[in-house]
């Protein structure tokens, strides 16, 4: 499904994100990609969605490869990937409501089509009695599951989540993992970032852990070994 | 409806864009005024350019009358004015009313010493040399009567060099101040740029969330060349708006300075084009500034 081809990236001050990455992700695979600050777990992220370019290897996406998409397809691309952040990312100015049906109106979506999604992915996020609120509202697990609702909206084929749980307690941290986990069983690959140890363990999923910008290690069912 | 909530959430971004796009609409609405203060300069300047043709005190008024019907027939002439030797004697005495020492020599002299004149004004400036040409040395084969050349002098060479001199300083300032008025202009814009600018850097991440979640450049840019256009619609208005008080207190202040221009009475028979011109400035400002500011945030 995704297949990092030798891909190396180098920045302008020198130093090198990525270093001869070759990592191939199935269908349905949830994976931890693990690491020190520094690794390129996040320019891998920025790699898969088209944030960022390689300077040298490929991409691909289902055979296609993605850093040679004209930029005016690139949103397509981008609709089948949903994206979880650290820090949220949620609009201040939408509620809990908006900001999910916000993902569903960039893609052209029509409001019945969204005034039908919106609550059924609120209330899968356990969030239905909050739609009304305000991100500044919310606590930061609240967030995180507004994040993820928005992620899933559109029923994309891979979620990428980029340490989603670095800014969460435990508790907050057990829920938003569980959700992931049933989210992957629904069928959706789950590509994950993370620095805690409980999380990766506790998955028994494949893990990629990562140092200085190459895969170092890549276990089927591994555990967090640094 | 996402540009205009947008503009309206702004608070203070919006505001302070719309207050530089108001000083930079303020400028080129003051270019409009000075643009044509300098033309109404300008064309009363020309106004005042005349052929003056002097007879001689013999010089009876048939012939004069049959040069005055030749030049009318003139293509290039616009009018002629006959003032007669009387005429020219009274209105001398009226300039020197107060100069008892010139009307006492005049007294003196007994008898009338002004001749007759023809004030022939030309459609255009530039068609004096050939009336003047015309006219020849002695008037040609038309101002010649039984004694002799009825023409005393013409006055166009005397004032020509002093005309073409003030035609030339008033075509230069108006160069000169066209295009200081458009290097503020071009100033303006760019600072007008860099506020938007700023107002959509404020945006940042939300537009780095459109582009995550898969909208295209349109869908992202929308809003905001809405919201630009916004801003300059509400920048034209408080410019129109502004420049009534504006335009009235300088008329009552300056038309002493401006030989005849009245700013305010200008500003309301030229409201249309004021409109359209402002408006039409501030809605192309805004989207124009709205689009390349984004443009930034949408490349890979």
């Amino acid at each position: 499904m995704i297949y990092f081809d030798d891909v190396s990236k180098e920045f302008r001050d020198g130093s090198s994100g990525l270093r001869n990455v070759t990592l191939s992700i199935s269908p349905k695979e949830f994976i931890s990609v693990v690491g020190h600050s520094g690794a390129g777990k996040t320019t891998l992220i920025k790699m898969l969605l088209a944030e960022d370019k390689p300077t040298s290897g490929s991409v691909f996406y289902q055979s296609v490869d993605i850093h040679s998409l004209p930029r005016n397809a690139l949103h397509h691309y981008r609709r089948k990937i949903g994206t979880v952040f650290q820090d949220f990312r949620l609009i201040p100015n939408k509620t809990a409501y908006e900001n999910i049906a916000f993902a569903m109106e960039a893609a052209g979506r029509d409001d019945d089509e969204i005034a039908s999604d919106v609550p059924y992915i609120l209330e899968l996020v356990d969030l239905k009695d909050k739609a009304a609120h305000f991100p500044h509202q919310l606590s930061g697990g609240e967030q995180q599951r507004v994040a993820i609702g928005r992620a899933i909206i559109n029923q994309p084929d891979v979620i990428v989540a980029d340490e989603p749980t670095g800014n969460l307690d435990p508790l907050n941290t057990y829920d938003v993992i569980e959700i992931l986990k049933k989210i992957n069983q629904l069928g959706t690959t789950v590509i994950i970032t993370t620095h805690n140890k409980g999380v990766v363990d506790a998955m028994g999923k494949r893990v990629v852990t990562m140092e200085k910008g190459r895969v170092i290690r890549d276990d089927p069912n591994g555990s967090y070994i640094l | 409806m996402g540009g205009s909530k947008n503009f309206l959430r702004g608070g203070a971004v919006s505001f302070a864009t719309v207050l530089i796009m108001t000083v930079t609409l303020s400028i080129l609405s003051f270019l409009i005024f000075v643009s044509a203060l300098l033309t109404h300069t300008l064309t009363s300047i020309q106004d005042k350019v005349d052929i003056n043709v002097y007879f001689v005190t013999t010089a009876n008024e048939e012939d004069i009358f049959a040069l005055r019907d030749q030049i009318q027939l003139l293509p290039e002439v616009a009018s002629v004015v006959y003032t007669s030797r009387d005429d020219a004697f009274l209105s001398f005495q009226e300039r020197h009313k107060d100069d008892q020492l010139t009307l006492q020599a005049l007294e003196e002299l007994g008898e009338n010493p002004l001749g007759a004149s023809l004030a022939v004004k030309a459609k255009t400036p530039e068609q004096y040399e050939s009336i003047v040409n015309f006219l020849g040395k002695d008037g040609g084969e038309y101002a010649q009567s039984e004694q002799g050349g009825i023409i005393d002098r013409v006055n166009y060479y005397q004032n020509k060099t002093v005309i073409e001199r003030l035609t030339k300083a008033i075509r230069a300032t108006e160069r000169t101040g066209i295009i200081v008025m458009i290097l503020f202009s071009i100033a303006s814009i760019i600072i007008s740029f860099a506020t938007v600018r700023l107002a959509i850097y404020t945006s940042k991440d939300e537009i780095g969330v459109m582009r995550l979640v898969g909208a295209n450049n349109m869908y992202i840019r929308g809003p905001f060349i809405i919201t630009g256009v916004i801003a300059g619609i509400v920048a034209g208005i408080i410019t129109l708006i502004l420049f009534y008080p504006a335009s009235w207190y300088a008329s009552t202040q300056i038309k002493s300075w401006l030989d005849g221009f009245n700013v305010f009475n200008y500003y309301l028979k030229s409201f249309p084009l004021f409109f359209v011109s402002i408006i039409g400035a501030g809605i192309v400002l805004g989207a124009v500034s709205s689009y390349f500011a984004v443009r930034k945030y949408l490349k890979v």
